[in-house]
């Protein structure tokens, strides 16, 4: 599994996205609240953008009349047709069983680990004072 | 809320389908609020200035409430330059005639005229809109094709719009909504349909419509999703109006298009309309064949929204029965329900029915050659 150093942490704070291509295929990384998910940049549906939709909450109920509106701000929202996924994890929440988004993990690691590879830097200056989001795929 | 677009709109094209196709629903916009007033005489525009607009609706303008997504439009779809989605030739080229090949694009503007008490005003704004189209659209881009709009609760007024516009290659078609004054096969409608029929062109019902009658047949409902589903319903009284009212009898060579309300509902309202003709034809004695006849000759149905049955068999069941020589691919581009083109045919269709679907039929009906 290669690992890809995309940006220096402060370049991605919480609440933010980054779109990148990575071995050809459309990345985009998200930054919530402090935690790293990467998702493919394509949608299962018909093949949007996925990732440059909103980012809502999942609105659920458990018995008519009932509404819980959680996971604010890790859902992602399709620009073409309101499909809803987890950024957690790429599951869809209007046919979990056909369709998923492919998730790829995401994490912090210091400048002097990313270095030492085996780290491939995508247009990102790597130091080793700094810490770098890293996917992998 | 956070939202970041990529920085190039050029980045956001999609994989390029190779066939060219026909896109027959495409729903321009105007970049701003004065963008016609070029095209009305001043008398109108400060009309619309002290008076603004008497529809027999309210909340035409806006829409009553949020439709899914702003503007009812694909979230990628603002142009680079600004203004609503679909107000850009150059940005809709981009997104949408190059990397799918377009090859006939054709224009339904809404909320331009249509439904307003006033019908001087109404037939006004309707051939400003007209003029707009040419003027903006299709006398820059030879791909696209514009729809004549008229103020169709004035049919006089209405068919000499048609006439005036007739034989004008920029214009394919007339466009009607569904939802109206009246069920649209009455006969305050009927100059529109002489006119059509007289000119070669076909009429085209779009959804919507600013009549005044609720979003459904059973009153306003509680939420959006109802009413996406009360377009089929309005369509289905649409057009058995058509049908009882001895629209097709007394116009053969009258060519319906319906738009953007489904498809899969054909079969069943033709076979309760068959079977109950059969029963009580001799209070409509002017409709003189099964009802299906009708339908099957003389009316074509856009796939937007393409119907998405879980086997796909039962698609081909329904489009079997339409007619493979009926549908007509499209988009309904900029809106957010939009049908990606290389996305919406499952597998297994024949080479040439393909081409149908996507082209031939679309250029066959509209003339082009
Ligand atoms: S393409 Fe994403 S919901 Fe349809």
């Amino acid at each position: 599994m290669a690992r890809h150093v995309i940006a220096p942490v402060d370049e991605l704070p919480p609440g933010t996205r980054k779109f990148l291509e990575i071995e050809g295929r459309p990345i985009a990384v998200f930054n919530i609240k402090g935690e790293y998910f990467g998702l493919m940049n394509r949608c299962p549906h018909q093949g949007a953008a996925l990732c440059e939709g909103p980012l809502i909450g999942l609105a659920q109920s458990s018995n008519p009349g009932e509404i819980e509106y959680t996971k604010l701000g890790e859902i992602i929202r399709c620009p073409w047709h309101g499909w809803e996924f987890d950024i957690r994890t790429g599951q869809s929440y209007c046919d979990p069983r056909r369709f998923r988004v492919k998730a790829y993990p995401a994490h912090v690691e210091p400048g002097a680990s990313v270095v030492k590879g085996p780290y491939v830097a995508e247009t990102v200056t790597v130091k080793v004072e700094s810490d770098y989001v890293v996917v992998e795929l | 809320m956070n939202i970041q677009f990529r920085e190039s709109p050029e980045a956001a094209s999609h994989p390029t389908t190779k066939t060219a196709i026909a896109d027959c629903d495409i729903h321009p916009a105007r970049a701003t609020r004065t963008e016609l007033y070029p095209y009305l005489a001043k008398r109108w525009q400060h009309h619309l200035e002290v008076y603004g607009v008497h529809a027999y609706q309210g909340m035409m303008e806006g829409p009553p409430y949020p439709k899914a997504q702003p503007n009812a439009s694909r979230r990628d779809a603002y142009p680079p330059e600004g203004g609503p989605q679909g107000s850009s030739l150059s940005f809709m080229q981009k997104q949408l005639l190059d990397p799918n090949n377009v090859q006939l694009g054709v224009l339904n503007p809404l909320n331009t005229g249509q439904g307003i008490r006033n019908h001087d005003l109404s037939a006004a704004l309707c051939s400003a809109i007209n003029d707009w189209q040419i003027d903006k659209w299709t006398s820059k881009d030879k791909r696209l094709k514009a729809s004549i709009v008229v103020g169709n609760e004035d049919g006089l007024a209405a068919a000499a719009e048609i006439r005036e516009r007739a034989g004008d290659k920029n214009f394919v078609q007339v466009l009607l909504l569904s939802r109206n004054v009246e069920p649209l096969g009455q006969r305050r409608y009927w100059p529109i349909y002489q006119a059509a029929e007289e000119a070669g062109l076909p009429v085209g019902v779009h959804a919507f419509g600013f009549g005044g009658n609720p979003i459904t047949p059973s009153g306003w409902p509680s939420y959006y999703i109802e009413e996406m589903v009360g377009h089929s319903q309005c369509q289905q009284s649409a057009l058995a109006s058509l049908v009882l009212e001895g629209v097709f009898e007394r116009f053969p060579k009258l060519k319906m298009v319906m738009i953007e309300a489904g498809f899969g509902w054909a079969p069943s309202l033709a076979w309760r309309l068959d079977k109950v003709w059969q029963r009580l034809r001799s209070e409509v004695p002017d409709v003189k064949r099964p009802p299906s006849e009708y339908i099957r000759e003389q009316v074509w149905w856009t796939t937007q929204p393409m119907e998405d049955p879980e086997r796909r068999e039962d698609l081909f069941d329904v489009i079997n029965w339409i007619g493979w020589d009926r549908l007509l691919f499209a988009t309904d581009y900029p809106h957010w329900d939009y049908d990606e083109p290389s996305r919406v045919l499952p597998a297994g269709v024949s080479e040439a029915n393909r081409a149908a679907f996507y082209l031939d039929n679309a250029k066959k009906l509209y003339g082009i050659a």
